[in-house]
């Protein structure tokens, strides 16, 4: 893992200092609201429906023990024993007080943590693949990547006040764990005649209008990696526009001006910054690949594994991913139990994990973009120790990608900007679909309680909006839809529906699926094949056309 | 329509409802307002400036009791419906 040097600490120092003075300000009256709530928003404090909220940066979704252990810390001293891990691999806490902010930001700097840049319209945290450096089928480990747009993206100066939000994700592998082509630049390492560059995307995005990247570059010399983001940068700050916060994003300019004469004004940006020496020299990108070496992987490891128990076999089956070196595995940590809140957890439970990260996964956690944990580097050999230890802090649900490990975000339950709740929904429906989940295979529910698209529902398999519809909640039913490597946008399906309603929605959906497959065919798979119309027919029987 | 004035504890962010002559925790505290009575007092209480985000909101009467028109004032008031346990209120949000 990276580890700050001398500059970064005292970057983040001098942040929590600077904090401090403003918050001692605003609570002695020196500074109002008006002037505060910038700069508290510029370190990830919100004021949301019940108390402040603090969203933390996890850059890469990447944390050893020592960080998972302060995250639960911060849980059990600051807020009520919990945090909730987000789609864009953060964490968030919902019961934050103001007179502590300062003592637990603090906190996260002693253990390179922060929350800069985690709100306002300027580059967030970067998100990657959570298999990284673990899984077998990357060309190249995409972190030292992320951590240099870390670094470059960092207090630029130039990019503080973009016209809105922007976020990058990074992968190395043909199989996309990160929607990488959903956020305003994805960015695929790849292989080209013994050579790994870059393939660049831009302009995809979910929320209002939501739109699949289109790519720009099929191949990016690595040499030229931060100075072409530079002019990506440089032309949507430039023309992307600022007198509408709805068509703010780089997707509507992308979009806008056509992808290739985009990329005509990114190529012509980029001959001016390559002469400004913006590129990161071999030696630093070297000392940042370093940190990111391989561990110390053992040699002639036992393959075999003891399956009599049946709870142990099945969560091997489902939780326990291939991993690139012989005799490890990679594990998925399910923070989906049924009728619990998707992507909570205890301070307890980060606790045992990083134990086990500590133990078992050469200190290493990841936090993935479908609110879940992974061990990257398990010994198959541990595999039953970490169940075990799994089960007993209530981690141990076997449920990858089916039907009840659903993305839900904090919906009207938290968000001051929802206007349905999500998290009953994603627990009814869990409840409902637990007892059919291994008949039904692979299926992605996303829930979203507004616009924004915090939930993915525009990525689900199937994805579900929550909107107010003459002051009540009222729900949307789309279809479709894949943040994978076969991206695909969900559909609306027809009316919307009650919160009752739409569970029923949805069991009549999976119900239909599940009469109309074909053999080894995914939900996703059948809805391709066949399209809405016998979705439509099921959910809304004959008086829908279309 | 009458009002409810609510806002937020500076310090530590806890909901507040107007109880007639102080800051409530409690929705159940809570006092209707006419929205010119409602206004003097949000303008008078926004001086200190040590309640963030104040806000004269639609009030029913519900059961003897005024409560907010919208859901998410409601629920804003009651404290999150998928963790009673952490309610400041009991969970009649509905």
């Amino acid at each position: 893992m990276y580890q700050y040097d001398d500059i970064d600490q005292a970057v983040v120092d001098a942040r929590v200092a600077e904090y401090r003075d403003q918050l001692e300000r605003r609570l002695s009256g020196a500074l109002d609201e008006d002037h505060f709530k910038p700069l508290r928003l510029k370190n990830g404090l919100y004021l949301q429906l019940h108390a402040y909220m603090l969203r933390v940066a996890i850059p890469y979704g990447t944390l050893s023990g020592r960080q998972l252990r302060m995250l639960g810390h911060v849980a059990r001293q600051y807020d009520r024993g919990y945090g909730h891990f987000t789609t864009r691999q953060n964490i968030q806490y919902n019961w934050i007080r103001l007179e502590e902010s300062a003592d637990l930001l603090a906190d996260l700097a002693s253990v390179e943590m922060h929350a800069i840049q985690t709100s306002g319209n300027c580059i967030r945290n970067i998100s990657s693949d959570q298999y990284a450096g673990a899984a077998a089928d990357e060309v190249d480990d995409p972190r030292p990547w992320a951590e240099l747009l870390r670094q470059w993206s960092s207090f630029h100066p130039e990019f503080s006040y973009l016209p809105r939000k922007f976020k990058i994700a990074v992968i190395a592998s043909e199989t996309d764990r990160a929607a990488m082509k959903l956020h305003d630049i994805g960015l695929q390492l790849v292989h080209r005649k013994g050579e790994i560059g870059f393939r660049v995307y831009v302009g995809g995005g979910m929320g209002r209008t939501p739109i699949i990247a289109p790519m720009i570059r099929d191949f990016l010399p690595t040499g030229d990696f931060l100075s072409y983001c530079e002019a990506i940068l440089r032309v949507y700050n430039r023309y992307g526009r600022r007198d509408n916060i709805y068509k703010a994003r780089i997707k509507i300019l992308v979009h806008d001006l056509g992808a290739s004469e985009f990329a005509r004004q990114v190529e012509e940006e980029h001959a001016h910054v390559k002469t400004l020496g913006l590129d990161a020299p071999e030696a630093e990108i070297a000392r940042i690949r370093d940190f990111f070496a391989p561990p110390a992987f053992e040699a002639g490891l036992c393959e075999t594994l003891d399956r009599g128990d049946p709870d142990f076999a099945l969560w091997v089956d489902r939780q326990v991913a291939a991993h690139k070196a012989p005799g490890y595995r990679i594990v998925n940590i399910s923070l989906k139990p049924v009728g619990k809140i998707p992507g909570d957890a205890s301070a307890d439970q980060m606790d045992v994990i990083a134990d086990l990260a500590e133990r078992y996964a050469f200190d290493e956690i990841r936090v993935t973009h479908a609110q879940n944990l992974v061990l990257p580097h398990v010994k198959a050999s541990d595999l039953q120790a970490v169940w075990e230890a799994l089960d007993a802090a209530g981690l141990a649900d076997a449920n990858l990608d089916l039907a009840t490990d659903i993305i839900a975000c904090p919906g009207m339950d938290y968000c001051t900007l929802a206007n349905a709740r999500s998290i009953p929904v994603a627990q009814t429906l869990a409840a409902l679909l637990a007892p059919r989940e291994a008949e039904l295979g692979e299926l992605k529910i996303k829930v979203s309680g507004c616009i924004n698209g915090c939930g993915h529902h525009h990525a689900g398999h199937i994805g579900i909006l929550g909107v107010d519809r003459k002051g009540n909640e009222n729900y949307q039913l789309l279809l479709g839809g894949s943040g994978a490597e076969d991206t695909s946008l969900a559909k609306i399906l027809g009316p919307g529906f009650d919160e009752a309603g739409i569970v029923v929605a949805v069991e009549k959906v999976t119900s239909a699926y599940l009469a109309q497959r074909a053999e080894g065919e995914r939900f996703l798979d059948t809805y391709r094949r066949l399209g809405a119309a016998p979705f439509k027919a099921a959910v809304y029987g004959e008086t829908v056309n279309g | 329509m009458v009002k409810l004035l609510t806002g937020n504890a500076l310090l530590r962010g806890d909901v507040l409802w107007w109880d007639g002559t102080g800051w409530s925790l409690s929705i159940a505290d809570a006092v209707a307002l006419e929205p010119a009575e409602g206004a003097a007092i949000l303008g008078r209480e926004a001086v200190g400036e040590r309640i963030s985000d104040l806000a004269l909101i639609d009030a029913e009467a519900v059961d003897g009791r005024f409560r907010p028109v919208k859901i998410r004032e409601r629920i804003r008031g009651f404290g999150p419906t998928v963790r009673p346990d952490l309610a400041v209120d009991e969970q009649d949000w509905r």
